[in-house]
C-alpha cells in the first residue's frame, strides 16, 4: 500500500521506478494485492495463533513416559478416553461451565441497572465518576485484585465483619467466593458493551413507550431489552470465556473447589498431553457458545 | 461465508506447521517401566572455571542480597571463582524437571520427587563426589538415599531436609495435637477448617496415615503403592476432601491461610510455621506420632553441562559449613553439613529446631520418592504404581 501512494505522489525521483513497475505489477493483480496487504497479519494468525493451537490439538493425542513423564509422540486416544470417562474430569468440567454461566448472569444482572442509570439518567459528571470506576479494575494488576479477594473473605476479615451485625458470616472460601471473585475480574467486559448500547437507544423510544403507557419496568423489558440483546451477548462471550479458562482466582479463593483451569496447571508438567486433551474442552464449549451467539444474530455486526 | 477465499491461506498454513512438527518430533527412547539410567560418564577432573553457571533453585538457596540484604552467598562465590551466577527460581519440582530438560541450566536443587525423573530421564549426570571436599561432612542420614544414588553411583549433594508437619493453629486448636487424625477423620472437629499441600505426592501422606491405621493394607513404604494401596489411600483422601476447607501450593497462601484461623489444622513446612510466627501468628507445628512425610533436596548436575567445572565450584561452594547454614536458615529447613550446626549461637538453635542431627526424629520421616513401578520397599510379586497414575488419582480426589 506505502509503495503504491509513493509512486503517485513523487513521481519524478528516479529510486521510485522500480517501485513504480511494482505498483504495476500489483495493480493488474488485485488478489497479490490483498495478499501482500494481508501477509502480516495472516502470519500472526497463522502460525504464532492458529499453528500453536494446532500444535497442541496434536500433543492432545501422544502419550508421556509414565516415569520419567517426557512426551513420546505416537498417536494414542487414551487422553481423551480419559477425559471421555473420568467422573472426575466430567464433573470438572460441567462445574466450570456452570461457574462461567453464573459469572455471565450476575455480570448482565449488575450491568443492565448501571447501564440505564449511566447512559439515562446519571448527570455527564456522576456519569464520568462511574465509567472510571467500571473500567478501574482494568486497571489493577491480576494478583492483587485476587489476592484482595482472598483477603476480603478470610476467617475474620472485612466481609464477616461487615456482615456481623447482621448476625451472618461471609462464605468463606468456596464455589461463591469463586463466582464474585470471577465477576468482579471480568465485570468491564459486560458493562462497557451494555453502557454504550444503552446510549445508543435514542430517547425519543423511550418517551414514545411512556406516551403509550408503557412504564418503567415494562419499557425496559420491551423495548430496551430487545435492543440491547446483543451487546448483551457480545459481552457474556468475554465474561463466559475468561471464567472458563481462568485458574489463579479458584486457587485463591476457590478453597477446595477444582476447575479445567486447575487440572490443566497440575497436568502441564507432568503430562503434557493429558492437559492438551483437556484444554480442548473449554475450546468445544466456546466454540458451541459462539455458534448459539450467532444464531442469535448478536455478532452480524462484526 | 463470503470470505471463505481468505481461509485458504490459512489452511496452507495450519498444513505447513502440521508437516513440520511431525518432521520435527524427536522419538527419543521408548518408555520404559523399571530404572534404566542412560549412562552417563562421569567428571574426572574441575578444570578452569567458564566464567559463568546457571542455577534453577527453590526460592531462598541462591541469594544475592538481592531480596534480602541479610542474604547473600553468592557475591562471595563470584568474587571467589569468577564464576557468575544466573539464578532460576523454580515453583514446584515439576517445573525445574522441565527446566533441567531444556539444557539451558547447569545445576538444580532438585527434591526427592523430582530427582528420580532426572536421572532416569538422562538429565543430570553422577557426580564424583571426590571433587566435593565438603561432603565428606554431610550427615550420614542423608547420603546413599534411593533418591539421588542408583546402581552405586551418587547423582546429588545433599542441601538440607525438613520434614512435612502438622501445623495449627492455637486460637483454634487448644490442646497440642498428637495425631494426624483430625485431618483425616470424618467426625474431625475441625471439619471445614483443615487444610491439605495440593500436589499428587500428597497421596503419600494418607499412606503414611495408612500405614499407622490399617496395618492390613501391608504398606511398607508410603512410596510404594499397589493398585489396591493405592485405592485404599485415593478414599482415605475423598473422605478428607469432605472436611478440607482448602488446598494448598503456595507457602505464602498456607501462612495466611494458618495464621488468621481460615484453616485450623493441616500439613505444612516449618519455614511456614516460622514466618507465621514472624509476623505474630498464633501457629505451632508437631511431628504426630504416625510420622510424616519429608523432603531433602540435593545439588544435581546436568548431563550435558556447559558450565561443568563452574557447577562443582558452586555445588562444593554451598556445601560449605558456613553457606549450608546460611542457606537453611533463609529457607528454613535443617542443613545437610555436620558442621553447619556449630560456630555459632544461632547455628546450634536453628539446627536444633530442625532436629539437625537428630537421625531419630527423622526416622520416622518419609522423604519424598518418586513412585515408579518397580516397587522400592523390595516388593518383586507386583507391580507398584507411578507418578503418573498418582497425578490421576489426585484429580479423582478433587472431584
Amino acid at each position: 500500500m506505502t509503495d503504491t501512494t509513493q509512486t503517485t505522489t513523487a513521481p519524478g525521483s528516479g529510486a521510485s521506478t522500480s517501485h513504480r513497475a511494482l505498483s504495476r505489477w500489483f495493480y493488474s493483480r488485485p488478489r497479490a494485492r490483498l495478499g501482500a496487504l494481508l501477509a502480516f497479519p495472516l502470519l500472526w494468525l497463522g502460525v504464532l495463533y492458529i499453528g500453536s493451537l494446532v500444535l497442541l490439538f496434536i500433543t492432545a493425542f501422544w502419550k508421556v513416559d509414565t516415569f520419567t513423564s517426557k512426551v513420546i509422540p505416537s498417536f494414542t486416544l487414551y487422553n481423551f478416553t480419559q477425559i471421555l470417562t473420568q467422573p472426575a474430569y466430567q464433573l470438572t468440567a460441567l462445574r466450570t461451565i456452570g461457574i462461567a454461566l453464573a459469572v455471565t448472569l450476575l455480570c448482565a444482572a449488575l450491568a443492565l441497572p448501571l447501564g440505564l442509570y449511566m447512559a439515562k439518567i446519571a448527570s455527564r459528571r456522576v456519569r464520568m465518576i462511574l465509567a472510571i470506576g467500571i473500567t478501574l479494575p482494568l486497571w489493577a494488576g491480576y494478583l492483587v485484585k485476587v489476592y484482595s479477594w482472598r483477603l476480603s473473605f478470610t476467617n475474620g476479615g472485612p466481609l464477616d465483619w461487615l456482615l456481623a451485625p447482621l448476625g451472618a458470616t461471609g462464605p468463606g472460601y468456596g464455589l461463591g467466593a469463586l463466582v464474585i471473585t470471577l465477576a468482579y475480574l471480568w465485570f468491564p467486559f459486560m458493562a462497557v458493551p451494555v453502557y454504550s448500547a444503552f446510549r445508543q437507544i435514542p430517547q425519543n423510544l423511550f418517551e414514545a413507550s411512556a406516551d403509550l403507557g408503557g412504564r418503567g419496568w415494562a419499557t425496559v423489558w420491551h423495548i430496551a431489552l430487545p435492543l440491547l440483546k446483543p451487546a448483551i451477548i457480545a459481552g457474556s462471550i468475554f465474561t463466559f470465556s475468561l471464567s472458563l479458562g481462568d485458574y489463579i482466582a479458584a486457587q485463591f479463593v476457590g478453597g477446595k473447589t477444582q476447575v479445567i483451569g486447575t487440572v490443566i496447571a497440575s497436568n502441564i508438567n507432568l503430562n503434557p498431553p493429558l492437559a492438551a486433551a483437556f484444554s480442548t474442552v473449554p475450546l468445544v464449549v466456546v466454540i458451541i457458545y459462539l455458534f448459539l451467539a450467532r444464531k442469535s444474530g448478536a455478532l452480524n455486526h462484526f | 461465508m463470503k470470505n471463505r477465499k481468505a481461509l485458504l491461506p490459512l489452511a496452507v498454513l495450519a498444513a505447513g506447521v502440521l508437516t513440520l512438527s511431525a518432521c520435527g518430533s524427536d522419538s527419543g527412547d521408548a518408555g520404559t517401566g523399571g530404572i534404566t539410567v542412560p549412562d552417563i560418564p562421569m567428571a574426572t577432573e574441575i578444570g578452569e572455571g567458564e566464567g559463568e553457571v546457571n542455577i534453577v533453585a527453590w526460592a531462598g538457596f541462591v541469594e544475592d542480597g538481592t531480596t534480602n540484604p541479610d542474604a547473600d552467598w553468592v557475591t562471595a562465590f563470584e568474587e571467589e571463582t569468577g564464576c557468575m551466577v544466573n539464578r532460576k527460581v523454580g515453583a514446584t519440582s515439576d517445573e525445574m524437571v522441565q527446566l533441567m530438560r531444556t539444557g539451558e541450566y547447569d545445576v538444580v536443587s532438585a527434591s526427592g520427587d523430582a530427582s528420580l525423573r532426572l536421572i532416569a530421564g538422562g538429565d543430570v549426570q553422577p557426580l564424583n563426589t571426590d571433587l566435593v571436599p565438603n561432603f565428606g561432612n554431610l550427615v550420614e542420614g542423608l547420603k546413599g538415599q534411593v533418591y539421588d544414588t542408583l546402581n552405586g553411583k551418587s547423582y546429588g549433594v545433599p542441601i538440607g531436609r525438613g520434614a512435612n508437619v502438622l501445623m495449627y493453629n492455637t486460637e483454634k486448636v487448644t490442646e497440642a495435637p498428637d495425631s494426624w487424625a483430625p485431618t483425616w477423620e470424618a467426625d474431625s472437629e475441625f471439619a471445614g477448617q483443615v487444610m491439605a499441600y495440593d500436589s499428587p505426592i500428597f497421596i503419600a501422606d494418607a499412606a503414611v496415615y495408612l500405614m499407622a491405621t490399617e496395618p492390613d493394607l501391608g504398606i511398607e513404604n508410603p512410596y510404594a503403592l499397589d493398585e489396591e494401596q493405592l485405592a485404599a489411600a485415593v478414599e482415605l483422601l475423598k473422605k478428607q476432601n469432605e472436611i478440607a476447607g482448602e488446598y494448598w501450593n503456595d507457602a505464602l497462601k498456607a501462612v495466611s491461610s494458618i495464621s488468621t484461623g481460615t484453616a485450623s489444622m493441616g500439613t505444612g513446612w516449618q519455614v511456614i510455621v516460622n514466618l507465621a510466627q514472624g509476623d505474630g501468628g498464633p501457629v505451632e507445628a508437631v511431628l504426630p506420632q504416625e510420622g510424616a512425610t519429608g523432603w531433602s533436596d540435593t545439588w544435581m548436575v546436568h548431563a550435558e553441562a556447559k558450565n561443568q567445572n563452574c557447577a562443582y565450584q558452586w555445588i562444593d561452594y554451598a556445601s560449605a559449613p558456613d553457606v549450608n547454614a546460611s542457606i537453611s536458615q533463609n529457607f528454613g529447613m535443617a542443613p545437610a553439613n555436620e558442621l553447619a550446626c556449630e560456630g555459632s549461637e544461632a547455628n546450634i538453635a536453628h539446627c536444633e529446631t530442625f532436629h539437625a542431627t537428630d537421625e531419630e526424629y527423622y526416622e520416622n520421616v518419609w522423604m519424598w520418592t518418586t513412585p515408579v513401578e518397580q516397587c522400592i520397599d523390595g516388593r518383586t510379586d507386583v507391580t507398584c504404581t507411578n507418578y503418573q497414575q498418582w497425578t490421576e488419582a489426585w484429580t479423582a480426589v478433587k472431584g
